[in-house]
């Protein structure tokens, strides 16, 4: 497709632009796809020239250091503490025994445990003097995973610290050879609220984050390969093992099982990755709309009161969320107020099955996902439309705009400028927007054609709710719920890279500055 | 058509298209005070709804009209016979804890990627959006089992929950990050120059100009722990005196309770709202500004 100019652009009319925009978007998908891996590749080539050049600056510390760098690289810290950094030294020097103590005690085991995950699982004993069989607890895969993972980071962080230490001593030689001072403990220890004060504010989130975010994500990924269920919860039933990419196979096979409404993995799959994005879809869009619109009727001149329609709004977003949620949920319900209001009003015969059926189910979450989701987005909405310079509202009337021409040519425009992120990551949340479908409907109406797959699958479930589902069914199987975790990233890091690259601005953060 | 007639006319086309203006605009007001009395009512109606319910004494299930026949607060009264006030107090002191460590671990984070410039923070940035990406429930099995290894869940929930819904909170950094983005530098580095140290140059300048990115921050972590349903019903595990407020009202909405609680639902409800809203809507101007402030800078 060829390219306009911006000034050929400017001379198509409407329909054309958008035409052309869409032609755009699509022919630079393979680009932007193309990009991704170039980008890899490019990540990859640098970091084998990296570790490179790090390795022969290792050598040539060696090779040109004095005899206390060389014993450096065996004791941890020895060139410091030699050259009178004791603080730095003793700290180098607690690390490596703590690191060898740890892997002699009981890291190694878990290391070398890791590629079986256990190798003997719960045995029955015969207990000769009670008479009785009690069960004896072995290895269990749970914590051989966990922990092998663990030791897996100590050890990166060991290397790291390790290769601290090699810089510390090349820098230090360097530095008298000069014929200045070292930094002493106390300039260490000033400098952490100086010059290295973001190592010690980042220091608390930083743990929090690898701790309760880095590694369960690393083991449920992993988990991804092994048969972790609950049959096989890995302690007192049976071990677990790793079984390669067979559930993704599972995940991603179209095989029809025997019996009634035993649809196939993939089938079902993609049935709620058609939802899930139809849903996300149409819960940012008709917000973002909406929203939009109540912003400029509320700010629109001449109308009074504005405060009070505001805070109506706004009170709704201060009441907990499950409160609403489940209590909407029931006035739809089919003995609920609405029902029960529409009936005596006499407009209609018989309870409207805004749960029961499908069709109505899917419409009805995506309209009180509107009622969730309009004030937050006014408010965001007042506050751009307020930025926007007046001045170019007036020069348009002038011109003899009308409103609807002033809010096409410059109004959404300016509003899509300012928040294509925004909208981006309301599209991926919305994708995995628990609370709203899990407390409006869980899922239902079931769908007895999906539900064989693993849990009870239901016309509104989305992705997230499902993997849910899975965790918590009677079969809890953990594998399964770990693929469709993976497969989530995966579209959305896909839909992020794709649509990030797209966007007509990506601004530099800098500028606010 | 006489003389007359025709000047008249000529006089009053000006006068008539004037009216014309000032009618439609008339109109279209007209039409919006409409649509906005329309919408604050239906956005209302529910909340409406469940304080009239709470207060309906002839039944406890689900009816079909919303205004009570017999009014009392018998409801309300039969809350402190349940472990309901166990819940609120396990909820408001998750809420408590939350709001504090939540709030400091989120300033270290959003100020430090605002104001210094260090090798690792593009990538580290990145890095946390990758992660972002993730479907947080997945980590739900491996905590939970985590947790119950170190005795935090069912009955102890409360401290697990704390420590999850805290750990991982420096990833919401973008909204102050905003914030900090949005104070001049020149200020720290006139500071700077005058010999302060990057310590001082947060406790003395930085922290006082902050006070609405703080009340946001405050806010939002306080009524984070109100809503959490999933995790606190995952941990808590079918242990009543371990559950908070969302997971208790929740189960009270069963398929087999429903009968028996729904009003009580809608008491316990009302009680759960009324703190959160009311803190909510005295510090509603710092809420409004975090919220526009964050999407503006994306």
């Amino acid at each position: 497709m060829t390219k306009y100019s911006d000034l050929e652009f400017l001379k198509l009319r409407g329909g054309q632009k958008f035409l052309y925009r869409l032609g755009r978007f699509f022919t630079g998908i393979p680009k932007a796809i193309a990009g991704f891996f170039v980008t890899v590749f490019n990540a990859i080539k640098s970091g084998c020239k990296t570790v490179g050049n790090e390795i022969a600056d290792i050598a040539a510390t060696f090779i040109h250091g004095d005899w206390k760098t060389k014993l450096s690289f065996l004791v941890m810290g020895f060139g410091n503490l030699a050259r009178g950094q004791i603080l730095r030294g003793l700290l180098f020097l607690l690390f490596e025994a703590v690191f060898i103590g740890y892997m002699v005690l009981t890291g190694g085991y878990w290391l070398s445990m890791l590629p079986s995950l256990g190798k003997v699982g719960p045995t029955k004993v015969y207990d000769e003097i009670l008479d009785v069989e009690t069960t004896q607890y072995n290895d269990n895969s749970f914590k051989i995973l966990l922990y092998g993972v663990l030791t897996v980071f100590f050890i990166i962080a060991f290397i790291y610290t390790w290769r601290q230490n090699v810089k510390q001593n090349k820098l230090a030689e360097k530095i008298l050879a000069s014929g200045k001072p070292l930094k002493s403990g106390k300039d260490d220890l000033r400098s952490l609220v100086d010059d290295q004060f973001h190592k010690t504010l980042l220091a608390l989130p930083l743990t929090g984050i690898l701790v309760f975010t880095v590694l369960p994500i690393v083991f449920m990924v992993l988990v991804a390969f092994t048969n972790y269920d609950g049959t096989h919860n890995g302690y007192s039933n049976n071990l677990f093992t790793w079984v390669g990419m067979e559930n993704f196979n599972t995940m991603l096979n179209w095989e029809v099982k025997s019996g009634a409404g035993r649809q196939s993995y993939a089938a079902t799959f993609g049935e709620i990755l058609t939802w899930t994005l139809m849903w996300a879809f149409f819960a940012t869009f008709t917000n973002y709309f909406l929203g939009m619109f109540v912003a400029m009727a509320i700010n629109k001149k001449g109308i009074k009161l504005k405060k009070v329609w505001r805070t109506i709004l706004v009170l709704t977003i201060a009441i907990p969320q499950f409160i609403s949620l489940l209590y909407v949920s029931k006035m739809f319900a089919k003995n609920g107020i609405l029902n029960g209001f529409l009936m005596s009003m006499g407009w209609i015969k018989t309870a409207l099955p805004f749960w029961e059926d499908p069709t109505w189910a899917r419409f009805t979450v995506i309209l009180i996902n509107i009622w969730i989701g309009i004030p937050y987005l006014m408010l965001i909405a007042t506050g751009i439309l307020m930025n926007i310079p007046a001045d170019l509202y007036e020069s348009a009337r002038i011109d003899g705009a009308n409103p609807w021409q002033q809010y096409t040519k410059i109004t959404l425009p300016y509003m899509l400028f300012v928040t294509g992120p925004y909208l981006l990551t309301s599209f991926t949340g919305n994708m995995n927007n628990f609370n709203v479908i899990y407390l409006l409907t869980g899922g239902a109406p079931t769908n007895p054609a999906a539900s064989g797959a693993a849990g009870s699958v239901g016309y509104t479930d989305l992705l997230i709710t499902w993997l849910f589902k899975i965790t918590t069914g009677p079969e809890s199987q953990y594998y399964l719920a770990s693929v469709v975790g993976i497969l989530v990233f995966i579209v959305v890091a896909l839909i992020s890279l794709i649509v990030y690259n797209l966007l007509p601005s990506i601004k530099n953060e800098e500028d606010f500055q | 058509m006489s003389e007359k007639q025709l000047l008249d006319r000529s006089s009053d086309a000006p006068m008539k298209r004037h009216m014309g203006l000032k009618a439609s605009r008339t109109l279209a007001n007209t039409s919006i005070y409409v649509l906005l009395v329309v919408i604050s009512v239906i956005w209302l109606i529910p909340f409406i709804c469940i304080v009239l319910q709470s207060f309906r004494v002839e039944s406890t299930g689900q009816v079909g009209y919303v205004i009570p026949q017999q009014w009392g607060v018998d409801n309300y009264q039969r809350l402190f016979q349940t472990d309901f006030p166990r819940w609120y107090v396990n909820t408001f002191i998750a809420a408590l804890f939350t709001a504090v460590f939540q709030t400091i671990i989120v300033l270290c984070m959003s100020y430090t990627l605002s104001r210094f410039r260090f090798k690792m923070r593009k990538p580290l940035m990145r890095f946390m959006l990758i992660l972002s990406m993730f479907p947080g429930m997945l980590t739900m099995i491996i905590l939970y089992r985590v947790l119950s290894d170190l005795g935090l869940t069912q009955a102890n929930a409360v401290p697990g929950l704390i420590l999850v819904y805290i750990a991982s909170s420096g990833m919401g950094y973008y909204v102050s990050k905003g914030f900090f983005d949005t104070l001049p530098k020149s200020l720290d580095e006139a500071a700077r120059v005058d010999g302060a140290t990057r310590f001082q140059v947060l406790k003395k300048i930085i922290l006082p100009l902050s006070k609405p990115i703080v009340i946001y921050t405050v806010l939002t972590a306080f009524m984070g722990p109100w809503g959490d349903f999933v995790f606190a019903r995952y941990i808590s595990f079918g242990t009543s005196s371990g559950m908070n407020a969302a997971v208790g009202l929740y189960n009270w909405l069963n398929r087999d309770q429903i009968e028996k609680s729904y009003t009580l639902f809608c008491a316990g409800g009302v009680l759960v709202a009324i703190p959160v809203t009311v803190l909510f809507m005295c510090l509603q101007k710092y809420y409004v500004e975090g919220v526009t402030g964050g999407a503006v800078k994306g």
